[in-house]
Formats: structure tokens, C-alpha cells, sequence
């Protein structure tokens, strides 16, 4: 392990510390598969549907993330700004993105658990049905990377407060917002005025469409990449936020 | 070890510090005085890497923190102001933690765990959660937490705030070891502290250097410092006054009587020579049969050069 890899490891390793030493976490996990049973069985009519995918599971996630990503991120660097530790963390041995990846990775991985701890889904649809195993595959990985992109921004707009609270509000609505360019509601009241190219163009700011494919089993390389480029985007705002902060 | 060049940081259009300039060598510690809101802790939140300079260099050990801040912030052990650790953890974990940030692993990371906590007396807290604990335990944490890789600079904002008279006394002391092979700036508003420890100090007023020097030569720069003061009775103030003051080493004396005492001031030509003047002035009491007590020679204090140095009256009147 080389020096980077094994700071950023270092720190990933205290924050999921961090998650679980406090009951936070298990709440946290309690309410997501509650939130996720209750959309898929209740809204979405998962026995109804009659079909042996997970359809009805995926397609509530932008908006199951849209509050619980948020408020599992909040704290990641307010609450580092808040209680001073800021000072301790960034005079260390490290550069700042080694800390940004590291809180990054810490929460995304948590949010990978709690998405695993969903597998009592897929076990249904395998007992009712015979699924398509690589739909359901390329499902679970179109929502990491849904909760990574949406993590990403939270990372982003936690560093710009102390204020845990006005960061969760800040990434809820700018989640919000890419969730609407794109959504077929919001899509089809725009073409009524304005031109295809633009409503296009909004759209393709959207996780939607970029969602879609992933829960039909297609992964596409630019559906992949549109996620990785809105994390990479929103984690180099850190650091720039970051830098800004301390030179103010 | 630690040079300071030129530093300026300005927030918005206030200059908090201003062309600060200064070095710190091996083996030297420096202490730094200056009023609330003096540019103290900016200036080693600078030193530090935390937040850029305006203008100026800092280099630590040959690097410099703003081209090479990574290799010269290994070098240092840092105390922020308000000692922040994480409160999530127990103290043992929070300096397992820095020990891991600072590359140490394996049995040599336990080592140094178990040196830093016998340092700073943690023993009784090493498994407390450090949001229970009070002020100075974590105070102390923190303190731990800038030892763990045995730095050779040292910087400390504050290390002995909140602390009780006994844990401040052994800070003091673990200031002075360690001083003989490192490099330690460190801030106090305690005065004996700096008598007690620093083989420098530097007092910083509204973000500029003004005064630099070890204790013994900023205790010198008092204007009563070298003068002699004695009590006399039974003979007149003007007769104590003229003849004092015409002694070879004296610049001028002053003789006041109050209650019936003759208190006189001898203020020495040449402050080097004042132990010189004070044996003078006792061969003319007891050639003249005076009646006198306590005579006392003033090295000068501290926090009047302080107050001095940084009153409103005095830099009023220096810029005038
Ligand atoms: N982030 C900031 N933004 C704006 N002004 C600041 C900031 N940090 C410090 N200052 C100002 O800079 C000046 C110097 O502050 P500093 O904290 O360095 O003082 P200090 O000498 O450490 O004081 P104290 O003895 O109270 O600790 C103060 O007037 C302070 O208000
Ligand atoms: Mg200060």
C-alpha cells in the first residue's frame, strides 16, 4: 500500500468508526429498508405487478436518496468545521483530497451496506419468479452510483457550512434539482415552450434518464460515466471550497 | 529550523498580521506574547499550513509550507488554540488515529501511544470517550496528539490554558526537555511562563513584531530596569537627591519623603554596570552615617514591558 491509498484508508477507517459507534447508524439502516419495503410493496405494487424484476424496487431510489444520502453525508466535514478538528485534520502529514476521497469513501461504503442489507428483495423475486439476474446486477450497481453522485454533492455542500442542517438542505435541493430536469413530468411540460434541444440539454443534466438503463439491465458506459463525472465534479468543489475557506 | 519571512495575512481589508519576520532554531524555545486578537494564532495557522499568507514565506526544516507542505508539516507537532480532537472517539482511539495519519504502525505506533500518554498524563482517561472528558484531559489529549511522532518543531498555541497549577507546572517542564532538541513556538498569556521556560520571546501587538529578544533583554527594556531604590531616614530628601546623583555612575536620582521616610531612585548610567552602582551607593550611605533599609536593585518586570509595549496610550504617543 502506497503512502496516498494508505492515509485516505486511515481516514475512511475512522469515519465508518465514526458511524457506528454512534446508534446513528443503525436508525439510519432501520429507516432505509423500512423507507424501501414501504415504496416497493406499498407504492409500487410489487405482488400486483406480477413480474419477476425489481422494477418496482430501483425506480423509488432518486427519490429514497434524494433525503437519506443527505442526511448520512451532513456531517462529513460540518461537523469536522464545527467542533475545530478541521485545523488538526488539514495540518497533518496529507493533502486535503486525501481526506475528501477518504470521508468520500467512508459514507459510500456505508451506503453500500445499508443498500446489501436490501438482499430480502431479491431473495422474494427469486422465490416467486426467475429473475434476470443481471438485470438485478446492473440495478444495484446504477444505484451505488446514484448514491455516490448524490453523496458527492452532499460532500460538497457539507464543507461550505458548520451548520449540519443548512448542508443537508443545500444538497436536498440541488438533488432535487437533477432529479426534476430530467423527470418525464417536469420534461413534458418544458417542450410545450421551450425548443427540443434545450429541454434535452436540461435533461441530460439529469440522473433520470441516466438512472433508467441500469434498472432494465443495460449498463451503459455513459449513463457510468455521467455519475463518475458528477462525483469527480462535485468532489473537486471540496477541495476548492476547502481552499477558499481557509484563505477567506 | 523554522523561518518566518515577511508574513502578512489580511481578512478582507483588516491586517491581522503584518510583515512578521522571525527564526527558531534547534534547541531554542520562543515564546509568544501579544494581546487577544494580536495576530498570535494566525500566525501559526500559518506557520502550520492551514491557512495561506497573503505574502510571505514560512519554510520548516529547509521546506517550504506552501510548495511543500507535506513534508514540512511531518516535521511538526501542532496544538490548535482550542485543542479540537474528535469527540467520537476515546482517547486511546484519537491517538491511535493521529499516530496512523503520521505513518506510524505496528508495535512502534503502541510505543508511541504509550510515550505521549505517559507525557501528558492520560492514563486514568485512555478508554473515556473524549466528548466526557473535561477540559484539561482534553486539553492534554490534544497536546499528546502533537508529541506522537516526536517532531523536531513543535508548535503550540496556548498549551498550558485550562490547565490546573500542577499540570501546568509539568507542561512548563516538558516544554524545557523537550526544548533541547527541538524547535517550539509557543503562545501563553502567562508571563512567568516565559521566564520560566522560553529562551526567547516575541511580543506581537495589532499583527507586528514589537519586541524580540530573550527574557533578561526584553526585562531590560523597562524603564526602571538597572535603577536602585533605597529607604532613608533622617536625613533630607534634597541632600539624599544631590549627593546620589552625583555619584560617577549615576544618570539621576530622585528623593521624595513620605511619611517621614526618604524614598530615593538612582537610575544607572550604564545598565550593564548596575550591580557596580549599587555597591557604590551603599559605600556613600555608610561614609555619609545614613540610616537606611532595603536597598534593591529593579531588574525590570515583564508585564510592565508588556503593558508598555502594547498600551493604547504608548503606541498613541510612539506615533505621534
Ligand atoms: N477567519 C478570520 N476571519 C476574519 N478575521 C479573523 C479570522 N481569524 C482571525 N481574525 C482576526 O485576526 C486578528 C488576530 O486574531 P488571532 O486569533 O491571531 O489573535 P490572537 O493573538 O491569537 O488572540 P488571542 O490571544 O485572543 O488568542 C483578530 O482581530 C481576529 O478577529
Ligand atoms: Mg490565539
Amino acid at each position: 500500500m502506497n503512502e496516498a491509498t494508505r492515509n485516505i484508508w486511515t481516514i475512511t477507517k475512522r469515519e465508518l468508526g465514526g458511524y457506528f459507534n454512534s446508534p446513528v447508524a443503525y436508525v439510519f439502516i432501520v429507516i432505509f429498508l423500512l423507507l424501501n419495503g414501504f415504496f416497493t410493496f406499498m407504492l409500487g405494487n410489487f405482488f400486483e405487478r406480477g413480474e419477476a424484476n425489481l422494477n418496482a424496487f430501483f425506480v423509488w431510489h432518486p427519490w429514497l436518496y434524494l433525503f437519506l444520502v443527505p442526511a448520512a453525508g451532513m456531517r462529513l466535514w460540518a461537523e469536522e468545521r464545527r467542533i475545530g478538528t478541521l485545523e488538526l485534520l488539514l495540518t497533518m502529514p496529507i493533502t486535503a483530497w486525501q481526506a475528501i476521497l477518504g470521508k468520500f469513501l467512508s459514507c459510500w461504503v456505508f451506503l453500500a451496506l445499508a443498500l446489501f442489507l436490501t438482499f430480502p428483495v431479491v431473495a422474494t423475486v427469486a422465490y416467486l419468479g426467475s429473475p434476470d439476474i443481471g438485470a438485478i446486477l446492473s440495478g444495484y450497481f446504477g444505484s451505488l452510483l446514484l448514491a455516490g453522485a448524490y453523496l458527492a454533492i452532499t460532500v460538497a455542500t457539507s464543507a461550505m457550512t458548520r451548520n449540519q442542517v443548512i448542508s443537508f438542505i443545500l444538497s436536498v435541493v440541488i438533488c432535487f434539482f437533477l432529479i426534476l430536469a430530467g423527470w418525464e413530468p417536469v420534461t413534458n411540460l418544458l417542450v410545450r415552450w421551450a425548443p427540443q434541444w434545450l429541454v434535452e440539454t436540461v435533461a441530460s443534466f439529469s440522473v433520470m434518464p441516466h438512472f433508467t438503463g441500469f434498472q432494465r439491465g443495460v449498463v451503459d458506459i455513459r449513463d457510468t460515466l455521467f455519475f463518475v463525472s458528477v462525483m469527480i465534479f462535485s468532489l473537486f468543489s471540496t477541495s476548492v471550497i476547502l481552499r477558499g475557506l481557509r484563505g477567506a | 529550523m523554522i523561518k518566518v519571512e515577511n508574513l502578512v495575512k489580511e481578512f478582507g481589508t483588516k491586517k491581522a498580521v503584518n510583515r512578521v519576520s522571525f527564526t527558531v532554531q534547534k534547541g531554542e524555545i520562543l515564546g509568544f506574547l501579544g494581546p487577544n486578537g494580536a495576530g498570535k494564532s494566525t500566525t501559526m495557522r500559518m506557520i502550520t499550513g492551514f491557512i495561506p499568507p497573503t505574502e510571505g514565506r514560512v519554510t520548516v526544516g529547509g521546506h517550504d509550507i506552501s510548495e511543500n507542505p507535506v513534508e514540512a508539516k511531518r516535521l511538526i507537532g501542532y496544538l490548535p488554540e482550542s485543542a479540537p480532537c474528535y469527540s467520537d472517539m476515546s482517547v486511546h482511539g484519537f491517538l491511535n488515529f493521529t499516530a496512523e495519519l503520521r505513518g506510524i504502525n505496528g508495535t512502534k505506533r503502541e510505543e508511541a501511544v504509550r510515550r505521549v500518554v505517559g507525557l501528558c498524563s492520560l492514563e486514568s482517561v485512555l478508554h473515556q470517550s473524549v466528548d466526557t472528558l473535561s477540559k484539561g484531559f482534553r486539553h492534554r489529549t490534544c497536546l499528546a496528539q502533537s508529541l506522537i511522532h516526536d517532531p523536531e518543531v513543535l508548535i503550540l498555541d496556548e498549551p498550558t490554558d485550562g490547565l490546573d497549577p500542577n499540570q501546568k507546572h509539568e507542561v512548563r517542564q516538558l516544554l524545557k526537555r523537550l526544548g533541547q532538541n527541538k524547535a517550539i513556538v509557543f503562545s501563553t498569556h502567562i508571563l512567568e511562563e516565559v521566564d520560566a521556560c522560553c529562551t526567547r520571546a516575541i511580543i506581537i501587538d495589532h499583527g507586528e513584531v514589537r519586541a524580540n529578544g530573550t527574557p533578561a533583554e526584553l526585562r531590560a527594556q523597562h524603564d526602571l530596569a538597572g535603577s536602585v531604590t533605597l529607604q532613608v531616614h533622617g536625613t533630607p530628601a534634597e541632600t539624599v537627591k544631590s549627593r546620589l546623583g552625583g555619584l560617577m555612575l549615576a544618570q539621576k536620582a530622585t528623593a521624595s519623603l513620605v511619611d517621614g521616610v526618604v524614598h530615593a531612585r538612582v537610575y544607572p548610567r550604564n545598565r550593564a554596570m548596575n550591580g557596580e552602582l549599587a555597591k557604590a551607593i551603599a559605600e556613600v550611605t555608610t561614609k555619609e552615617g545614613w540610616q537606611f533599609d532595603e536597598l534593591h536593585t529593579e531588574d525590570g518586570r515583564l508585564d510592565e514591558v508588556f503593558r508598555g509595549i502594547t498600551r493604547p496610550d504608548t503606541l498613541a504617543s510612539k506615533t505621534e
